[in-house]
């Protein structure tokens, strides 16, 4: 991980409580995770209890305490694509890697989540990999897709 | 100005975006340059079309013919063919599921001809990243008719008489809370809009925001005015990215515009609004709770009173409304109240937006008049059941909503009638389910979303919700007992009565609604440990019936561990080793032969 640098994100945001939300958003964007030293940071520069910063960074689904993996998989499952068997998705994913949802694989190739929804009901279900979106997915269909970005890496890895 | 000859409507909203529309668009301009034709036809991205499921879906004016499914293959052929020759390319037209014949023209098209556009009268017609085509469809008219001719006291009047009820869920009168507003003679005020559209399965806000983020900006300028604040938040999830982006350059736009700002169109009024992008927390939906999360705190709900609209945002009054709602207000004051209440029911006027998905034809967006019975919009506009399936239910309201069964699809959509029926109008999703579908794991699925969202605040929430979750795993995974159903009435009544916010006070409502209408589902997993939709896997015996079997094969081809052994003109059977129970077998059968 790169040295902390948050200025540019506090800048203009000091002693200004209320702005915490944003300002943990610009972190979890800018390192993939909430590191723990930014947060004693945040504490201080924002005027804002330590305790009050890490309630609020548990308490959100954008924010993660860990990094992620190289590779986010993101299964929805929302109603309607439950209803299209988005749990058997999950299920395929958190199999096919070994880990449960919301956990990173140990080489750090990959991250299994859920949302609740994408808002993309019409496609369901849907899984997005890395922001892009997987329409009409199918176990099958998800295997092969994590199998690829497996190898992917792997490949990329041996290239380096 | 630049004429030209034809107009080439591209859907861009999150739904046709994620199924390609963006590389067909790309494609469709080079092509159209390539051909020589750059200067003759325009290409426009519109926002949310509405028609999702048909997507990426294209319109071309001024024939208003209706492209489905499109793709970058077919793009060569639609620019010789279409563009050049002006022959229709019928392949990539709308075909009819039941008579299978091909519908050129939109607004022919059973899905678009049965519905009322009010909220969402410019969706795919504008680019919602322009506001002059906004303003070229009357846009702000309403604002300076109100800023300009109108005291605070008509404003609230005109929204009283037009009946408008917030379509956030509870439908009190917005009229009303205006009027509460306005008497609060606090030097700061707030106006908030409510984007945080956290119901899985509803993306009406969505849409509207994607497709007409001004209409929602003017009705919030036009509900200032009434309430005399002066700024404003909208609060919108940050899982759509896409409506974000479209919401700050509106509102960019809008100040450039001199529609924002000091002394709005000369009427010496002041307003501007800045969007407050949440972080995932469905909670957050609940007025309370969302403001706690825009002060900057973990978004947990408070006791109420005392209400926002005495005790908001930085403990000023807050007059707070949902995307939806806003976006009815422009219409309301352009044509008037006595126009707008002549549609709707009684107690219900105006249309209601709802968001169609499940297993039904159709699915996407559809606005209609409010006691619209469901059956119209299921199988009238929705296109009824694919596959030859037979209708189960169709779940209403989302998390706080119900299901209601088949003899229930007379009932018209209005908010008085759901409720009876043990649903709720709620933000508009609207779920269809199919035969395939478990009841019980559908109530299951709500408690899991219900127990995984709640703050944690007050205990029947947070461990009622625990308690009913575990009982319905239980029935679900096969050791359901009798009393069971009873102690789930039980709890439910207990935390309906005493959650301190309404995730709590809603948050048995599927259950209730599921053992209203299917509680043969609950006994025969309990009492037979069977599950009647097949859906269950704890209840499944992954094993193939040779009776049933046609020895099609269409379980090996689907199966993604090769668990399923088959071979051309034999009986399949299912490796229990090797077999991930995912259910794709079920599926793929037609002839019901896995048990």
């Amino acid at each position: 991980m790169p040295p902390l640098e948050l200025d540019s994100i506090l800048e203009g945001r000091r002693s200004q409580p209320h702005q915490l939300i944003e300002v943990l958003q610009d972190v979890q964007e800018k390192y993939g995770y909430i590191p723990e030293e930014a947060m004693r940071v945040i504490s201080k520069d924002l005027g804002v209890p330590l305790i009050d910063v890490y309630s609020a960074a548990v308490f959100y689904k954008a924010f993660t305490m860990k990094p992620r993996g190289k590779n986010v998989v993101t299964m929805c499952l929302g109603t309607a694509c439950h209803v299209r068997g988005a749990k058997l998705l999950l299920n395929q994913a958190t199999g096919q890697l070994g880990i449960e949802s919301g956990e990173t694989t140990e080489d750090g190739l990959f991250t299994v989540e859920h949302v609740n929804c994408l808002g993309a009901c019409a496609l369901g279900p849907v899984v997005t990999e890395n922001g892009s979106y997987h329409h009409h997915m199918t176990p099958g269909k998800l295997r092969k897709l994590i199998d690829s970005l497996g190898r992917e890496k792997t490949e990329d890895a041996s290239h380096a | 100005m630049k004429v030209f000859r034809s107009h080439a409507l591209i859907c861009g909203g999150t739904g046709c975006h994620a199924s390609g529309s963006m590389e067909v668009k790309t494609a469709l301009e080079a092509e159209l340059e390539k051909q020589g034709l750059g200067e003759e036809v325009k290409v426009v991205e519109t926002g949310c079309n509405g028609y999702c499921a048909a997507g990426p879906v294209m319109v071309v004016y001024p024939e208003g013919l209706f492209y489905q499914k499109l793709t970058v293959e077919d793009v060569p052929e639609l620019v010789s063919e279409h563009f050049l020759k002006g022959r229709p390319v019928e392949r990539l037209f709308y075909k009819e599921p039941e008579k299978r014949e091909l519908i050129p023209e939109m607004l022919d098209i059973p899905f678009f001809a049965n519905q009322l556009l009010i909220v969402l009268r410019n969706k795919g017609l504008i680019d919602a990243e322009k506001i002059d085509e906004y303003i070229a469809r009357d846009g702000y008219q309403a604002a300076a008719k109100a800023l300009l001719e109108m005291t605070p006291e008509e404003i609230i009047q005109e929204i009283k008489d037009s009946g408008l009820r917030g379509r956030g869920g509870a439908g009190f009168s917005t009229g009303t809370k205006l009027e509460l507003g306005a008497r609060s003679k606090a030097e700061i005020k707030y106006m908030l809009c409510n984007a945080d559209e956290g119901d899985p399965g509803a993306f009406m806000d969505r849409s509207v925001l994607e497709a007409d983020p001004h209409a929602v900006l003017e009705g919030i300028i036009i509900a200032a005015k009434a309430n005399d604040a002066h700024y404003g938040y909208i609060y919108c999830r940050a899982e759509y990215p896409l409506a974000v982006r479209r919401l700050n350059i509106a509102i960019e736009q809008a100040r450039e515009y001199g529609l924002l700002g000091k002394d709005i169109l000369g009427s010496g009024f002041d307003f501007d609004l800045e969007v407050y992008q949440g972080a995932g927390a469905f909670v957050c939906g609940e007025e309370t709770a969302l403001i706690a999360s825009i002060e900057g705190k973990r978004g947990m709900p408070r006791p109420r009173p005392p209400f926002p609209g005495e005790s908001g945002i930085f403990g000023y009054p807050t007059v707070n409304s949902n995307v939806e709602t806003y976006a009815n207000i422009p219409q309301i004051i352009f044509r008037g109240a006595e126009w707008y209440s002549s549609i709707g029911t009684e107690t219900s006027k105006g249309t209601k937006v709802f968001a169609l998905t499940g297993t039904v034809n159709n699915i996407g967006l559809v606005e209609v008049p409010m006691g619209t019975p469901l059956r119209t919009i299921i199988y009238d506009i929705g296109g009824g059941i694919p596959n030859k399936k037979k209708f189960k239910a169709v779940q209403m309201g989302g998390p706080s909503g119900g299901c209601l069964p088949e003899e229930q699809l007379d009932l018209p959509c209005d908010y008085e009638s759901l409720v009876q029926a043990g649903a709720i109008m709620g933000s508009g999703g609207m779920i269809v389910m199919d035969q395939d579908t478990c009841m019980v794991d559908m109530a299951r699925f709500f408690m899991d979303f219900v127990q995984d969202e709640s703050c944690g605040k007050c205990t029947p929430c947070r461990e009622g919700t625990k308690r009913m979750l575990q009982i319905l795993d239980k029935i679900c995974d096969g050791h359901g007992e009798p009393e069971d159903i009873t102690i789930l009435e039980e709890l439910s009544a207990d935390i309906k009565a005493s959650a301190l916010c309404g995730l709590g006070q809603t948050g048995p409502n599927p259950i209730l609604s599921t053992l209203r209408y299917f509680r043969d589902e609950y006994e025969a997993h309990i009492l037979e440990k069977r599950c009647p939709a097949k859906r269950c896997v704890n209840l499944l015996k992954f094993t193939v019936d040779p009776e049933k079997c046609t020895k099609c094969g269409s379980c090996f081809r689907v199966c993604p561990t090769g668990a399923v052994i088959w071979e051309k003109k034999q009986l399949a059977s299912i490796d229990q080793e090797k077999c991930i129970q995912c259910l794709s077998c079920f599926s793929a059968c037609k002839f019901d032969a896995i048990d």
